[in-house]
């Protein structure tokens, strides 16, 4: 029987790397639907977690098991799902929920080649406006992109680790590429991960308030059974928990749940630059697209072009402080995504008036190779 | 007497009072509704059970009946439509302990949130689900629901409804539940024993009652006084406990058949399946 943390060298598909992520992370409630190409999580959590001590569930639909997550979370357990663009969609509603009611959640989602049922076994980066937008109203999310099944192992734990400490769903937006090929994963030694538990009430139960935030803008969590007597709702709420649907209520909680992620972005947001110091193309990309973008880099530096890269690893929230500081400096952005340009939105708004932005868009679910966004970055620098 | 002469000591309870959020008074619901007199009967099987309010879980999906777990002093959770039962599971397979309730309306459980429910019977989790079945859809305004009867109106079947309904109790036996019952609001005791009687067992426990709505479906229904539909719940209900329950199925001319219907001993839950799973996997 094996032990919660693998540690040591492993040889792992994304996918198990995501799913040992989450052990390690302290996961113990799994709830999701068989779909490709995201089934090999589940499958693997169904295995590990009778090992351990967790509790997995396959429920009858996608409705079914981000509810029970929900659940799950306000009876303490660190929660998580896998899933891709069909489950996602049917998530929605309930992301949402978890955002009013302030749930530390992970989401996991293996993007494939939509709209609808789409390419369900090949590649895909084409969520990523759902991701930020697909539940009703405005609010804040935070979502991960890895490239390697070793980055999806780390950002696995920085979900669990962002979830607690913003009181949010977070979503680890991965792909059919990343999930399915193999790479070396190292686990380090149980102590040297970090990991972050929700911030608990520090008052006795009659001065509670659930929420009430701190000044970091965070309200202390009760879970069930913990004698708190907590009342909580998808409803515009007060302090107390209580549906409040004044104008004055729903202003205040909206900027709230917010400005909890907004007042936080350089703690959340992390992105990788290389060969940025002198550039004036700057290629844009995350998760798989960004390993093609780096060895188109490095052609582009070869023939002496002046080309860097900016990998998001965040997401969302955009990491705009980052593409505004660079604007000043280069003269283009390259996005190179699997889309017909989403990322690219985010880059070109923020760059609007200083730089220039071009879209590499590449859709029937095959990968983008460097030599395409090498001649595309060629071809800027022509101009 | 002006209030303010009384002496906070002295001031007498009601003795449910500790159960409730005084200060969220009055509620939301109509005169001559059924989920009051559903709350209070329930109210007073935990404390015949003598569970204790750290234990008490209540969880409720939208409509009418959603707003209920906002009034308890209790952990209440007022979650999606439909989604009550799943995020219900999720807690009570975390902390297996606590007493863990759904209670909601015949529109969250059977239409939107019908999958779940014969899943959650399948799998016989370790929930109490109440019904308060109103027969309609209450709180936007009297629209057909799964369980208005044949032929009545509602705003979104103003020549009549022409679909058959669900018969609830034959839905959750066929589906595995361990305990099955009907009551009506008016029932108060009876649906107390009987809620009490569920509470002391375990696995999936389902109970509907039915539940006067006056505003929304009576009054489109030749029922229009707060008393009207409690006066056809007593005229028209026949107590059979042990019925089968394909014999049950609500029908506007008929008898309403009443009773506690199902009670299936020593099936084991899901937590407890899933326990026996892991000691196995761990003696490997």
């Amino acid at each position: 029987m094996r032990k919660a943390v693998l540690t040591g060298k492993h040889f792992w598909y994304g996918n198990i790397a995501i799913a040992e992520g989450a052990i390690v992370a302290g996961c113990r409630f799994f709830a999701g639907y068989p779909i490709t190409p995201a089934s090999e999580i589940a499958e693997h959590i169904s295995r590990r977690f009778p090992e351990i001590g967790g509790t997995f569930v396959q429920f009858e639909d996608e409705l079914a098991s981000i509810a029970a997550m929900l659940g799950a979370s306000w009876a303490g357990a660190k929660s998580m799902t896998s899933t891709s663009g069909p489950g996602f969609s049917l998530m929605q509603e309930n992301i949402g929920l978890g955002v009013m009611m302030e749930v530390p959640i992970v989401i996991v989602n293996v993007q494939r080649g939509a709209p609808s049922t789409g390419l369900p076994t090949l590649t895909a980066q084409g969520d990523v406006m759902q991701t930020k937008w697909g539940s009703h109203g405005s609010y804040e999310i935070i979502a991960l992109s890895p490239d390697s099944p070793q980055e999806a192992f780390n950002l696995t734990i920085r979900c669990f680790n962002l979830a607690e400490k913003y009181r949010v769903p977070v979503i680890l937006l991965t792909s059919e590429t990343v999930g399915h090929s193999a790479g070396k994963v190292v686990v380090p030694p149980k102590d040297k991960i970090e990991l972050v538990q929700r911030k608990k009430p520090k008052v006795p139960p009659e001065d509670y308030l659930p929420y009430k935030p701190d000044e970091d803008l965070i309200p202390p969590m009760a879970c069930a059974g913990e004698g708190y007597a907590f009342t909580t709702t998808g409803l515009t709420h007060d302090e107390k928990g209580y549906p409040d649907t004044t104008a004055e209520a729903h202003e205040k909680l909206v900027r709230r749940l917010n400005d909890k992620i907004r007042r936080h972005l350089k703690d959340i947001v992390d992105v990788e630059e290389e060969n940025m110091e002198d550039a004036d193309i700057a290629v844009v990309s995350y998760g798989q697209v960004s390993r093609p973008a780096r060895k188109a880099v490095g052609m582009a530096r070869e023939d002496g072009i002046k080309a860097g890269s900016i990998k998001l690893i965040t997401i969302w929230p955009f990491a705009e402080h980052v593409i505004h500081r660079w604007a000043k400096q280069v003269e283009y952005f390259v996005v190179p995504e699997l889309n017909y340009g989403q990322i690219y939105l985010e880059v070109k708004r923020e760059a609007a008036g200083e730089a220039k932005s071009l879209l590499i868009p590449r859709m029937g679910g095959k990968l983008i190779t460097p030599t395409e966004i090498y001649r595309e970055i060629k071809k800027v620098s022509e101009k | 007497m002006n209030e303010q002469t009384i002496a906070e000591d002295k001031l007498e309870l009601h003795p449910i009072d500790k159960w409730l959020r005084s200060e969220r008074m009055p509620h939301i619901w109509c005169p001559g509704c059924g989920i009051g007199p559903t709350l209070y009967a329930w109210i007073r099987a935990l404390d015949r059970v003598g569970i204790p309010k750290e234990k008490v879980v209540y969880v409720s999906g939208i409509g009418c009946c959603g707003r209920g777990s906002g009034y308890l002093d209790v952990d209440g959770f007022h979650t999606t439509h439909g989604r009550a039962i799943p995020f219900a599971i999720g807690l009570k397979l975390v902390k297996p302990e606590l007493c863990v309730n759904v209670i909601s309306g015949d529109g969250d459980l059977f239409s939107i949130g019908g999958n779940h429910f014969i899943h959650a019977c399948r799998r016989n989790v370790d929930l109490l689900v109440i019904c308060t079945n109103n027969f309609i859809y209450g709180m936007t305004g009297g629209q057909l629901a799964p369980t208005t009867p044949l032929g009545d109106r509602s705003t979104t079947s103003p020549y009549g409804n022409i679909e058959p309904s669900f018969n609830t109790p034959h839905l959750a036996d066929a589906s595995g539940a361990v305990y099955v019952a009907r009551w009506t609001s008016i029932h108060v005791r009876r649906l107390e024993k009987s809620i009490a009687e569920a509470m002391e067992m375990k696995g999936f426990r389902y109970i509907e009652v039915l539940s006067p709505c006056p505003v929304s479906y009576g009054r489109r229904n030749k029922l229009p006084e707060p008393d009207d539909i409690a006066e056809w719940f007593r005229q028209s209900s026949i107590i059979r406990n042990g019925a089968n329950t394909s014999e049950v199925q609500i029908e506007k001319e008929k008898p309403l058949i009443l009773g506690n219907f199902v009670k299936r001993v020593g099936k084991p839950t899901f937590y407890e399946l899933m326990k026996k799973l892991e000691e196995k996997v761990r003696g490997r």
